[in-house]
């Protein structure tokens, strides 16, 4: 139990995916302007991850490892995430359409993400047990929410402030990122001595 | 667009990092020192002329319709090759590299190409264009890494400078670090294009998913998409 705690708060906050990891960072920057899409997406994410670990686990598992098919993963996983994401997209629209009325627009964009197959990969890579790669992905997908939404608050701030004319639009919200995962910085070996 | 133009366009006017603004989280991520950064630019490139010449000769047998998952297919075997060789003749790259290899699969400048180039030119152009781009992408890193190397390590692809090695500022070499240097940097690249007028945003264009970015900025103001 301790380590399941241990591994969700790590992937919160010391491992974040997008102010440590640098994955994800597209639609970081692309769809954290206003408080509301950036919530979309990130609920949208963290459906996606856990979708994608539920599915892809299994399949490396029980399908790649057993055949010695190790190196067909990176193909595999795309390929998975792809179907996944159109499928969930079609049952939504059919069965919740008003869930897809609102994550609708981002679950094409998250096919490209790179932090939906960096968490499945990862998950393989760790050497996780199933539970554990379900809870490492749900600590992803939060964290990824976390600074989405942190950063979007951030970025209304900065708007209307007076730049200079060269760092105005995307180096002065890239210099803000940075300032945002400073912040992120501080966690750094407080987990690991929490439950020591 | 001669060949030349065709090659160079990559590299200063539309370099894919600093001025198309794709591929960021490799940008980022690999950008702690020089070694990485160039292992990490051979690797994309390679990816992305294999997959531009392929894409180029396939181009009018690939259905419109299923087009970006045969991309997304042929690009991750591409990635596969890339990454056998690499853990056979360079274990250490493959191991600071880690994730981000096949990671290359999502990267943006690599289906960008395909869909903003490959799809409608020649397989010469193509390949042509592939390494302007990936030159482009190889320098664009190697420059965010030697400042972030020298100032962050006090080093030099692993030499050690007298003076700054020393004095590390080892944020430089972090998270933040990574983000403060790009943006310097898209910063400086504004100061000095030549039509700058146009503020810089994040960059999709060259994104296969850019439809659907339009729509959920659509979104964002307050106006409903049409479907």
């Amino acid at each position: 139990m301790t380590k399941l705690i241990i591994i969700l708060l790590s992937a919160v906050f010391i491992n974040n995916y997008v102010l440590s990891r640098f994955l994800g960072i597209c639609p970081f920057l692309g769809v954290s302007k206003k408080m509301d899409s950036a919530t979309g997406m990130s609920i949208a994410v963290i459906f996606v991850m856990l979708m994608a670990t539920a599915v892809t686990y299994p399949i490396q598992m029980y399908l790649l490892t057993p055949n010695d098919l190790g190196y067909l993963q990176t193909i595999v996983f795309i390929l998975v995430i792809a179907a996944l994401v159109q499928l969930v997209e079609i049952v939504l629209k059919r069965y919740i359409p008003a869930l897809h009325k609102s994550l609708g627009v981002y679950l094409p964009l998250i096919t490209t993400n790179c932090a939906v197959l960096g968490v499945t990969i990862l998950n393989i890579d760790e050497g996780y047990t199933f539970l554990e790669a379900m809870v490492n992905s749900l600590g992803s997908g939060l964290g990824f929410f976390l600074a989405m939404v942190m950063f979007s608050g951030v970025r209304s701030a900065i708007e209307g402030n007076d730049i200079p004319e060269s760092f105005k639009g995307l180096p002065v919200t890239l210099v803000a990122a940075a300032i945002t995962s400073l912040s992120f910085l501080g966690f750094g070996g407080v987990i690991e001595n929490l439950f020591a | 667009m001669n060949t030349l133009q065709n090659f160079s366009k990559g590299i200063i006017k539309e370099n894919p990092v600093l001025v198309l603004v794709l591929g960021t989280c490799p940008t980022l991520a690999t950008s702690t020192s020089v070694t990485n950064a160039v292992g990490m630019g051979v690797a994309a490139t390679a990816v992305l002329l294999c997959s531009n010449i392929v894409i180029s000769a396939l181009r009018k047998i690939i259905p419109d319709k299923v087009r970006i998952p045969c991309y997304i297919v042929l690009i991750a075997g591409f990635v596969t090759m890339v990454q056998m060789l690499v853990k056979a003749f360079a274990p250490a790259l493959d191991q600071s590299l880690g994730i981000y290899l096949p990671l290359i699969v999502v990267n943006c400048i690599i289906l960008g190409r395909a869909e903003m180039f490959a799809n409608k030119n020649k397989v010469f152009d193509s390949a042509v264009d592939a390494l302007g781009m990936g030159a482009g992408f190889t320098l664009a890193l190697i420059l965010m890494a030697a400042i972030r190397e020298v100032f962050g390590n006090g080093s030099f692809m692993g030499m050690p400078i007298p003076v700054l090695s020393d004095n590390k500022i080892s944020i430089m070499t972090m998270a933040p670090g990574g983000f403060f240097v790009f943006g310097c940097l898209i910063a400086l690249v504004n100061k000095f294009s030549a039509n700058k007028p146009k503020k810089k945003e994040f960059g999709c264009a060259g994104c296969p998913s850019a439809a659907a970015c339009g729509k959920a900025s659509c979104a964002e103001q307050g106006v409903t998409a049409s479907d």
